[in-house]
């Protein structure tokens, strides 16, 4: 029993439980400590950020870090450069993961990540109970109690931060029979063969860029044409450098890209037959190859949570949550981590948030941990005042530099609010969609967005007398938003909330 | 069932879709995105551009301008083409009146959808047409 007193948070009531280590559970620790919330941090890994010792399988991760940005590393605005590393309010502590990059790639490789995460933890000193794995959930008046391979936890407010890592596979006669990407052999064991992989997104193309060295013939299928991040304007089509099996498909250099709806998977003397019915193009096709991979993606492993009223969407796979990250429908019960984009916001021009990955969804954990703070603590963060005369400069400033704006666009603003006797405050990032949805004072938000052409400009959302106006600002070829253009337009835009 | 399997029928259970083959269907489903809105959540905003073009696989939603509503909508009806097709801001606030599962695609990708979907395209305007035909009655 010594081991289980000696390690930190031992079963008991806590205000607060966060239940995962990887980057989303580390923030909103670290962010709740900053704020004075005490609560109990569980892990069922060994030490943080456990998921980075098995993927992403091709070793590198898909988000950059850039080590030679424009600015220091101890800079608010680094961050922009810099997707990987968690934020720290000691400018010490940030961009611990570029310390770790040997130069080789600005994408990080899975061990550089895990050394990153792993000194944020230490350097920031946030502490969990590693080795406790989270098992049921239940109610108990308001309470929740989580029972875990340690003992029960009880609490008010639980977070789950989770990660969107399980393997998801669709309903598909024979899909049983084949692996999935979180099964992935060596690629080695690959030399030679004829590979399906099921899927066009980011793991279907990760896999057959992977395996373009070993592979005889890749064919990758799935109903709907691929979607690419330089066309999309959005990580969430398949990332550029997945795309060497694309070009190869568009040169005729043997390997397949095909749009396809997969009917069934058959097991064969030799391998696989899979029988496809083209959707572009229409036609029944049949393959016979070596080997079939599952790219098809990840889903949440909410455990029980739905038994508990958590309303999931997209195929189960994500939990419906409120912009601040709260269960649609279980008050008190918050997500973190990449589990947050089911926090859909506004989604303008179809383009999604970028929390499914480190530099959205840090900053939804740091903005979770102040609502939480803020709204079942107690805790008040103080709204600075802003000079009539410098709400322009700095609201510029913003959409030039702020990387809450840049990570999360169209998701996340900064928000001033225009109050006649309290004067201009600063109400700090808070979600688009809540801003744009809620009543309140006269106040105006800005964000930074891409539209459908892919331009890039700042967006602003001016509320006055209780309606809310959208006014697109100007672009700018080189991303400045302070130039004299953008600051006549904006001064003209709020002239109603400042004179 | 699956989700995704439900969606896939619910789609071929509705009128806008009633022409597309399996196949097709099944790409429709990987090509819209499935969304969820709590009750009172607001799905379309008036006069905010970027907009999408949603079709509701299970819940209500009310069409409102400056806080009447003027149109109720329901399983299988859609909304959004009219400012994804012209471009245009939307005229009317879309606001889920019970927890709302919509397929929705983006307003700039309805275009392409629709050229390449043609039947889906007639069933569009079948269904304005029948629009403007009950407007036309209830103004005379």
């Amino acid at each position: 029993m010594a081991e289980l007193t000696d390690r930190p948070f031992p079963p008991g009531e806590y205000p607060v439980v966060v239940v995962g280590t990887g980057p989303g559970g580390l923030q909103t620790s670290y962010s709740l400590s900053q704020l004075g919330v005490k609560h109990a941090l569980l892990s069922a890994d060994e030490q943080p950020a456990g998921m980075f010792q098995r993927f992403p399988f091709f070793q590198r991760l898909v988000t950059w870090s850039k080590p030679h940005a424009p600015v220091a590393k101890t800079e608010r605005a680094h961050e922009w450069y810099d997707w990987n590393s968690l934020l720290s309010d000691e400018p010490s502590h940030r961009g611990s993961v570029i310390e770790f990059m040997d130069g080789s790639s600005y994408f990080p490789s899975r061990p550089e990540m895990e050394k990153g995460l792993v000194a944020f933890a230490e350097r920031t000193g946030v502490v969990a109970r590693y080795g406790c794995r989270w098992e049921s959930t239940a109610r108990a008046g308001d309470d929740f109690v989580l029972s875990t391979s340690d003992g029960e936890y009880r609490c008010k407010t639980v977070v789950f931060a989770i990660g969107m890592t399980e393997a998801w596979k669709p309903q598909i006669d024979g899909i049983d029979l084949v692996p999935h990407y979180v099964d992935m052999r060596p690629p080695k064991e690959f030399a030679g063969k004829s590979i399906f992989i099921m899927g066009k997104r980011n793991s279907g193309f990760e896999l057959a860029d992977g395996l373009l060295p070993w592979a005889k013939q890749l064919i990758l299928g799935s109903p709907r044409p691929a979607k690419l991040s330089i066309i999309t304007h959005s990580t969430s089509g398949a990332r550029a450098r997945y795309m060497q099996p694309y070009e190869d498909n568009a040169l005729g250099g043997g390997h397949f890209v095909l749009d396809a709806a997969i009917e069934r998977i058959e097991r064969t003397a030799n391998g696989y037959r899979v029988h496809t019915n083209g959707t572009t193009r229409p036609g029944v096709m049949v393959f016979d190859v070596d080997e079939v991979i599952a790219g098809t993606g990840f889903t949440t492993p909410l455990g029980d949570l739905p038994a508990l009223g958590v309303k999931t969407f997209y195929q189960n796979r994500l939990p419906a949550q409120t912009p601040f990250f709260q269960s649609a429908t279980v008050p008190g019960l918050f997500f973190a981590g990449s589990v947050t984009q089911g926090s859909i916001g506004l989604k303008k021009y179809g383009i999604p948030s970028n929390s499914a990955a480190v530099h959205g969804f840090r900053y939804n954990a740091r903005l979770l941990a102040q609502h939480i703070a803020e709204t079942r603590h107690g805790v008040k963060v103080e709204r600075p005042f802003v000079e009539r005369d410098q709400v322009v400069p700095y609201l510029l400033d913003e959409a030039t530099n702020a990387p809450e704006l840049w990570n999360q666009q169209s998701y996340l603003a900064r928000v001033l609010q225009f109050d006649g006797a309290r004067g201009i405050t600063d109400e700090g990032i808070v979600p688009l969609q809540h801003f744009v949805d809620t009543a309140g004072s006269d106040a105006v938000a800005i964000t930074v967005e891409t539209d459908g052409t892919g331009d890039i400009h700042p967006a602003l959302y001016v509320r006055r007398a209780g309606t809310t106006e959208e006014r697109i600002l100007s672009s700018n070829p080189l991303h400045d938003f302070a130039t004299s253009e953008h600051h006549a337009e904006l001064t003209g835009a709020l002239k109603p909330l400042i004179d | 069932m699956s989700e995704q399997t439900e969606v896939v029928d619910s789609l071929a259970g509705m009128t806008l879709f009633a022409d597309l083959s399996p196949p097709q269907l099944e790409a429709v489903a990987h090509i819209f995105e499935e969304e969820f809105f709590d009750e009172g959540t607001r799905v379309l905003r008036k006069s905010f551009a970027g907009s999408g073009f949603y079709v509701i696989i299970e819940g209500e939603a009310a069409v409102q301008l400056d806080g009447k509503v003027i149109a109720t909508l329901g399983r299988g009806d859609f909304f959004g083409e009219i400012s994804a097709l012209l471009n245009a801001l939307p005229t009317a606030d879309v606001i889920a009146t019970r927890p709302l599962r919509c397929a929705v695609l983006s307003g700039e990708a309805l275009d392409g959808f629709l050229l390449d979907h043609p039947p889906v395209a007639l069933r569009m305007l079948k269904a304005q047409a029948r629009t403007i035909r009950n407007n036309n009655k209830w103004l005379s």
